[in-house]
């Protein structure tokens, strides 16, 4: 019988997991549970019993160059949190999973596909008044190895999206209406993190990231209901390359998550560079 | 600075990440919301703390003896930071003379989270001790 998250029409359903099936697979050696948040003091204030905590700042960027970490970072990330090659990585965080894409979206990177997002995050977890651990689990080390990092499939720099612009490839700005219509330069309640211009890459359609969540519980909507907003309502097409970007690549890695795994969008990649990059360069095209 | 903030912001310098994180987390658990006999929901939107994403509401009544008490609600249920921080601005700074709480910068976040700070996180926590210095300097003046 097919699970409620397989009877939602996804094209990929095996992406997403179930709180329940997260429950039932507590004690599992062979998975890892990964909390990623905004807030890193909410792992300490208590998460699910035996997950462990990835921060996006400290632990998947570089801590010199604006990128990620290298092949012998992620070795070591992987060897620190108990995970091997076989290992079901499995995130959730705050803010619907946002953080949680961004930390799965810089795994695939990696090539770490034995990955899953548990649907609706930490609040359903919370909502649920499912079991909270304050216990920091340590896991035996292990001995990872790595590829090396393919950003090609996954990751697109400017040159990428210049080139894809001149195509009249299909662009998504998840960021909010205000941001796109360049007449905020930051999220609601957020710093303005210095972009020296406001607006949107040329042809741009504007879904904003949470629109492919069910506010209640911060699970993702069916594929009809996606479908109808990304591919009805905004006119994009799974079967054409897409490059989605907001900010900084954190909110965009979500709707790329949502694309590719649950549209089965076939070339899609995130622009981490986004608007913090393409809206300080000089002379690239802006629209507004 | 106030002498029992400049004590925690002391203390917060000596410990290490994971003593921070633990002292960060036992403040947020002795946060009190303001008692009904202060404000009730919906709470004022002249008591809210702009560019808080935690939704973070403020209070300063004096008290007879021209001291202040200040009350915070903390609305978002993940704005454990903002309730550490509302815990601790209570703690070190209510029961004192307004003018002196006015003294108060906002540099304090970063002494007290480090690494525990956020993008986001800095400002709407910035924006609640601006929010606290203002109550302080009005209540000064009258």
């Amino acid at each position: 019988m097919a699970t409620p998250i397989e009877q939602r029409g996804y094209a990929h359903p095996e992406a997403l997991v179930s709180t329940d099936w997260v429950e039932q697979h507590l004690n599992d050696p062979k998975v890892r549970l990964i909390e990623s948040n905004e807030d890193t003091l909410l792992y300490s204030s208590g998460h699910i019993p035996g997950a462990v905590h990835v921060d996006w700042t400290a632990d998947l960027n570089d801590q010199i160059r604006r990128d990620y970490i290298t092949r012998e970072g992620f070795e070591k990330l992987m060897s620190k949190i108990g995970a091997t090659k076989d290992t079901t990585v499995v995130f959730y965080g705050d803010k619907n999973n946002w953080w949680a894409c961004y930390a799965f979206w810089v795994f695939q990177l990696f090539g770490h596909t034995n990955a899953r997002v548990m649907d609706g995050g930490r609040v359903k977890w919370l909502k649920e008044n499912r079991a909270t651990s304050r216990d920091v689990p340590s896991y035996a080390k292990t001995d990872y190895k790595a590829s090396d990092r393919n950003d090609t499939p996954h990751r697109a720099y400017r040159d990428d999206v210049m080139a894809h612009l001149k195509k009249q490839g299909q662009l998504v700005d998840v960021r909010s209406p205000e941001e796109y219509a360049g007449t905020r330069m930051h999220m609601p309640d957020y710093p303005n993190e210095g972009a020296l211009r406001g607006g949107h890459i040329p042809g741009a359609k504007s879904v904003p990231w949470a629109k492919a969540i069910n506010p209640d519980d911060g699970t993702f909507k069916t594929s009809d209901e996606l479908t109808k907003l990304y591919c009805e309502d905004n006119k994009l097409s799974p079967k054409n390359e897409t490059i989605a970007y907001c900010r900084i690549g954190e909110r965009s890695s979500h709707t790329w998550f949502a694309l590719k795994y649950l549209l089965g969008f076939e070339n899609i990649r995130n622009y981490d560079g986004s608007w913090t990059e393409w809206g300080n360069m000089v002379g690239v095209p802006i629209e507004k | 600075m106030p002498e029992k903030l400049q004590q925690l912001l002391d203390a917060f310098q000596m410990f290490d990440p994971v003593d921070r994180t633990s002292m960060l987390l036992s403040y947020a658990d002795q946060f009190k919301e303001v008692p009904p006999s202060v404000a009730t929901r919906p709470f004022p939107e002249s008591h809210h703390v702009p560019q808080c994403e935690s939704d973070a509401y403020v209070w300063a009544l004096k008290q007879p003896d021209s001291t202040l008490k200040l009350y915070f609600a903390v609305e978002n249920p993940s704005g454990i930071s903002a309730r550490a921080l509302a815990a601790i601005l209570d703690k070190t700074l209510s029961g004192l003379p307004a003018r002196e709480i006015a003294t108060v910068s906002c540099d304090i976040v970063e002494q007290i989270f480090r690494q525990n700070i956020s993008m986001g996180k800095g400002m709407g926590l910035m924006a609640m001790v601006n929010a606290v210095q203002a109550l302080a300097r009005n209540a000064s003046q009258t």
